[in-house]
């Protein structure tokens, strides 16, 4: 049913998706927590560069981030000049490029969740003396679990169905950037409309399953982006 | 960090010199997204037949374009039109005097609907379809090549509301294999298979009606002295690879 080819892609994109999804977390976490409870002027200059990729069309981020991170972009040539590889045609190039495009999905259910906290819960382990770090991880992080699992599952399930980016960054090239979704375009290309719906079809089994285990989950608020 | 190079030496010239690698080289091709279907049969017989092996993207020309600028590593790129190998040429992306045209595209009138489109075209002049489908004429040689043939048939004028625009030819065959649109300019290549119509109806559009639709290759510098890229130049240029390409519904240079 499934070529050896198709299943190469499944390992290639739940592999990728795990990276950044675990990445996305690192980063997402301190910016959602800053956002959260930050007063300072750039607040509303950082929300709307993190919301970004939601507003562009993936192969417009795409094509500028291959501007960007190419032999002539500022940051391809700044790669160089450390002596690191061009990230373009790499796994690591989706990675990075995967990063930008989920973060918004990420980053916003986990502000929610620690704006919802307010500011009380933490005054009052101020006064039992939790230090600032302590505050965090003690208070803050538990009480927002279930936004952050809400986001891992929207980051996780945001970089399985990238498509546009992935195919500028990563230029389809078998085994090493050629996730599921290029496969089902490559075949509907060769018009081989059957293994197109199989692999489709796995896809959509998937995301059902990932979205039905989350809006299963006991006390769980309803999800505000959803994908 | 001499001695690591030294070793690095070392081991890339025991790997060159050693048997198995002596011939067999590893070759990364994109290919225009049209071209999907042949070039997959073709490379299944070309690995059947060399030790090399090729490993192939499709994606459309004017994306590969972009990526080769930005340093993609493809050795060989076999593009959907004459423009942008040799645009990339001029640009220094390419090895001089390897523009080749590996096949020529045909235009055909289809419908999915087998009752459709008489062998002579005359549905077009008749008005009784809902759609019109082709592919963008600014992006996509079929798409303008279907301006060209409406133009010489004087239909522009009597079409052009009931016009339907794909991306690329790809999107235009979707349109009109789902029925969304009855009738459409394809490519012969898409609906035809082993010189045979895969369903529907057609016309294959005369070829005095729009200028030759020539698909040109070119090796890229990635690619300069790849023996497998060279070994598959070879191969097209056999007169059996030619007879394969025409049998999926291109016209070819030779032969």
């Amino acid at each position: 049913m499934l070529t050896e080819t198709d299943w190469s892609t499944i390992t290639l994109t739940l592999h990728l998706a795990s990276i950044v999804t675990v990445l996305l977390l690192i980063i997402g976490i301190p910016v959602a927590w800053w956002l959260a409870r930050t007063t300072s002027a750039f607040k509303g200059i950082v929300s709307a560069l993190v919301a970004l990729p939601l507003i562009l069309p993936p192969t417009v981020i795409g094509f500028y981030l291959l501007l960007l991170l190419g032999p002539n972009g500022p940051v391809g040539q700044f790669m160089q000049w450390l002596g690191l590889g061009l990230l373009p045609f790499t796994f690591e190039g989706l990675v990075v490029a995967s990063l930008f495009y989920s973060l918004p999905f990420v980053v916003q259910p986990i502000q929610n969740a620690f704006e919802s906290i307010g500011s009380r819960p933490l005054e009052v382990a101020a006064t039992l003396r939790a230090t600032p770090w302590e505050r965090f991880f003690y208070v803050a992080l538990p009480l927002a679990k279930s936004g952050i699992l809400t986001a891992a599952v929207l980051g996780f399930a945001h970089t399985v169905g990238e498509f546009g980016i992935v195919l500028m960054i990563g230029g389809n090239i078998p085994e090493e950037t050629k996730v599921i979704s290029l496969q089902i375009y490559d075949h509907v290309e060769a018009l081989d409309y059957t293994q197109a719906h199989y692999l489709a079809g796995i896809m959509m089994l998937f995301s059902f399953i990932v979205l039905f285990a989350l809006y299963s989950l006991p006390k769980n608020r309803p999800i505000r982006y959803g994908a | 960090m001499n001695q690591f190079k030294l070793l690095t030496l070392i081991i890339l010239t025991c790997l060159s010199i050693s048997p198995s690698q002596a011939h067999a080289d590893n070759a990364l091709v994109a290919v225009a997204s049209n071209f999907t279907l042949t070039m997959k049969k073709l490379v299944t017989q070309f690995h059947e037949e060399t030790p090399h092996t090729l490993r192939v993207s499709f994606a459309s020309s004017g994306k590969f374009y972009a990526q080769i600028k930005n340093g993609a590593p493809f050795d060989l790129f076999l593009s959907a039109d004459q423009l942008i190998p040799t645009k990339l040429l001029s640009e220094g992306y390419a090895v001089p005097n390897t523009q080749a045209t590996y096949a020529i595209g045909k235009l055909a009138l289809w419908s999915s609907d087998p009752n459709k489109v008489d062998p002579m075209g005359n549905i077009l002049k008749s008005k009784t379809f809902n759609k019109l489908a082709l592919a963008n004429p600014k992006l996509a040689p079929y798409g303008f090549a279907a301006i060209e043939t409406l133009e010489k048939l004087n239909l522009m004028e009597s079409t052009k509301p009931l016009w339907i625009q794909g991306e690329n030819i790809g999107q235009t065959y979707q349109f009109v294999r789902t029925g969304n649109a009855d009738i459409g300019f394809v490519a012969l290549s898409q609906i035809q298979n082993h010189q045979e119509l895969s369903t529907g109806s057609m016309w294959e559009v005369p070829n005095d009606l729009y200028s030759p639709i020539k698909q040109d290759l070119i090796v890229l510098k990635h690619g300069e002295n790849n023996a497998a890229v060279q070994a598959f130049l070879n191969y097209l240029a056999l007169p059996k690879t030619q007879k394969l390409i025409q049998s999926y519904g291109y016209h070819t240079e030779f032969n």
